[in-house]
């Protein structure tokens, strides 16, 4: 791969990785499944569940129309306090799998905001991802959200 | 100065159907709870029998403060001994889990144990080249950390440091133990945990599980997508002295709209149905119908059925404002494919992130918010009356007031 294709992926996954946390912190999570194909998969686990090979997840989804379940549960249904979530991400490693595919590994901090004006650093962590290529814009065939803790505190309403 | 006067520490006269709000929030009542309840005469629920498969294999875990090490010793039993060393105190085994040869070493003192919790080496007893070393007649052995008694109830591992806590059946009731069993049919199979930590007292967790009333008032999400219905079939079992109980349902989707609105729900405005509804696709692997089953044990045990969801819930007290929830999944190791696919899409339902789970962390925590102001006071517990019974309906707080039943006995209020 030359020097100036090489570059392109790099922007290409860096846009999509930015969109996503955007999206979410900016409250707009109607837009977060558009980011991902339409079979694609998003799980939240702990370091812990990962290195020990055990699939229980936190989140789990593998459609768009899951994720858009979630939103939906989130917007409707689930009842949580007020809420937004700041995420910091790392810059990416970025590797090519194959013409319409790439694979990336970046870190996270997520500080939580709550109404009371309290912050707190909420999950800090890995993201494990598998992006397509092959559209216009590069999307997530796969988001694997692997938290450095074991622990949660109170409750994960918004996705990480 | 203004003066204030003492607290007082003394149950309201109206019963098991009052609950004062210092139980929630004084330090001294928070070390009796210790005392009494945990190193008392009750079981632990500590973990699962399968997290532990081999000898030589270890947990370190909590019994309310204390912590505790948990692990199966070369004839293949499980044993439990307070993780503190008999010469300084310090913690004899730091890891979380692991495999153990065949001992533990201190690694202040380099003291070993055996996988019992007995102590079977001193570095240096003798000292060296004659100097140094201890007393000929120094028994360190006296000093070691205390055992506990250890019982595998259907794969459950339960431990207690009093003799007289009856058995772990006798404990439940034989009717709440015949729920665990329903449960526990096979060889487990652990797909993982997490934890969840409330900023909460541990009571508020346990009295929000035992809670049967606020299930479809405050988890909204089985009456939105209109997957449940109020009047379906279910109750509440309630075990031995009030400690124990188990709150059932038999969910079927509902064609019908109007009749949460005539409950007085606030719930079911619009018309929402699940895009992705295989995430509620599910199987009567226990072949009665129940599609939910919650069973709690004074004072740190859950398990769980939410569809082909299993899953136990460690209760571990932090302080008087901090609870761990220690959240343990399984399936079993028959599971096929599919089972093993459904139990992954279903956890969704649990856990901080669950779907009819996650406002259980936020409505304890509004509570130990909420009284923050009024330790005299007392919360109002009569829904379904004011005894602690078996009901046939799940709108009733029978199991909480049998958890305060328990609670009151124990702590001698």
């Amino acid at each position: 791969m030359d020097a100036e294709a090489e570059l392109r992926l790099r922007l290409r996954v860096e846009d999509l990785s930015a969109r996503y946390v955007h999206c979410i912190d900016d409250d707009r999570l109607e837009e977060w499944p558009e980011l991902f194909v339409e079979r694609g998969r998003y799980r939240v686990t702990t370091a812990e569940n990962h290195e020990r090979g055990l699939p229980l997840p936190i989140v789990y989804a593998d459609s768009r129309a899951m994720l858009r379940d979630r939103v939906a549960a989130l917007r409707q249904a689930n009842i949580y306090e007020p809420q937004r979530y700041r995420h910091l991400v790392s810059s990416l490693i970025v590797d090519r799998v194959d013409a319409n595919t790439a694979e990336a590994v970046s870190n996270f901090h997520v500080v939580r905001v709550m109404q009371t004006g309290e912050s707190m650093l909420f999950a800090t962590g890995r993201y494990l991802d598998r992006v397509r290529l092959d559209g216009g814009r590069a999307l997530f065939e796969e988001r694997v959200v692997v938290l450095d803790s074991r622990a949660i505190d109170t409750l994960l309403a918004i996705p990480l | 100065m203004p003066r204030t006067s003492p607290p007082q520490r003394a149950w309201p006269a109206e019963g098991n159907a009052r609950v004062p709000y210092w139980v929630y929030q004084d330090e001294e009542i928070y070390a009796r709870e210790q005392a009494l309840i945990f190193r008392g005469a009750t079981w632990s629920f500590v973990g699962l029998d399968a997290e532990l498969p081999a000898p030589g294999d270890f947990k370190t875990t909590f019994v309310g403060d204390m912590p505790v090490v948990v692990a199966r010793d070369g004839g293949g039993t499980l044993r439990c001994f307070e993780n503190r060393c008999a010469h300084r105190g310090a913690l004899i085994c730091m890891q979380a889990r692991g495999r153990a040869e065949k001992e533990f070493a201190c690694v202040y003192h380099n003291w070993t144990y055996d996988l019992a919790g007995n102590l079977t080496g001193v570095a240096f007893r003798r000292g060296i080249k004659g100097q140094g070393g201890m007393p000929a007649d120094a028994k360190p052995e006296r000093h070691g950390p205390r055992q506990l008694r250890v019982e595998v109830f259907c794969g459950l591992v339960f431990v207690t440091l009093s003799a007289e806590t009856p058995s772990v059946a006798d404990t439940l009731g034989p009717e709440v133990a015949a729920r665990v069993r329903r449960v526990m049919k096979a060889p487990v199979r652990v797909l993982g945990g997490y934890s969840q930590v409330f900023p909460n007292n541990w009571k508020l967790y346990l009295d929000n599980v035992k809670d049967s009333y606020h299930a479809s008032l405050l988890h909204l999400f089985f009456t939105k997508f209109r997957i449940n219905r109020l009047e379906m079939k279910g109750g509440v079992i309630m075990g031995a002295g009030g400690g124990s109980h188990v709150s059932f349902n038999m969910m079927r989707s509902d064609p019908g709209a109007g009749e949460y609105e005539r409950a007085g729900m606030r719930t079911a405005g619009g018309d929402y149905r699940l895009e992705a509804p295989e995430l509620l696709d599910s199987v009567d692997e226990f072949g009665d119908g129940v599609t939910l089953q919650i069973l709690a044990a004074f004072p740190n045990f859950v398990l769980q059925q939410i569809q082909n969801s299993l899953a136990v819930r460690q209760i571990l007290p932090k302080g008087v404002g901090r609870t761990e929830l220690v959240w343990t999944a399984f399936g079993f190791a028959g599971d096929d494919g599919a089972m093993a696919e459904r139990r992954i899409r279903q956890a969704n339902l649990i856990g901080p992130a669950g779907f009819i789970s996650m406002e259980d962390g936020a409505a304890t925590a509004f509570v130990q918010r909420g009284v923050q102001a009024a330790s005299d006071r007392a919360s109002f517990v009569e829904m379904g009356g004011r005894d602690v019974a078996s009901s046939e309906s799940r709108v009733t707080e029978t199991s909480v007031r049998g958890l305060w039943q328990a609670y009151r006995r124990h702590m001698g209020l």
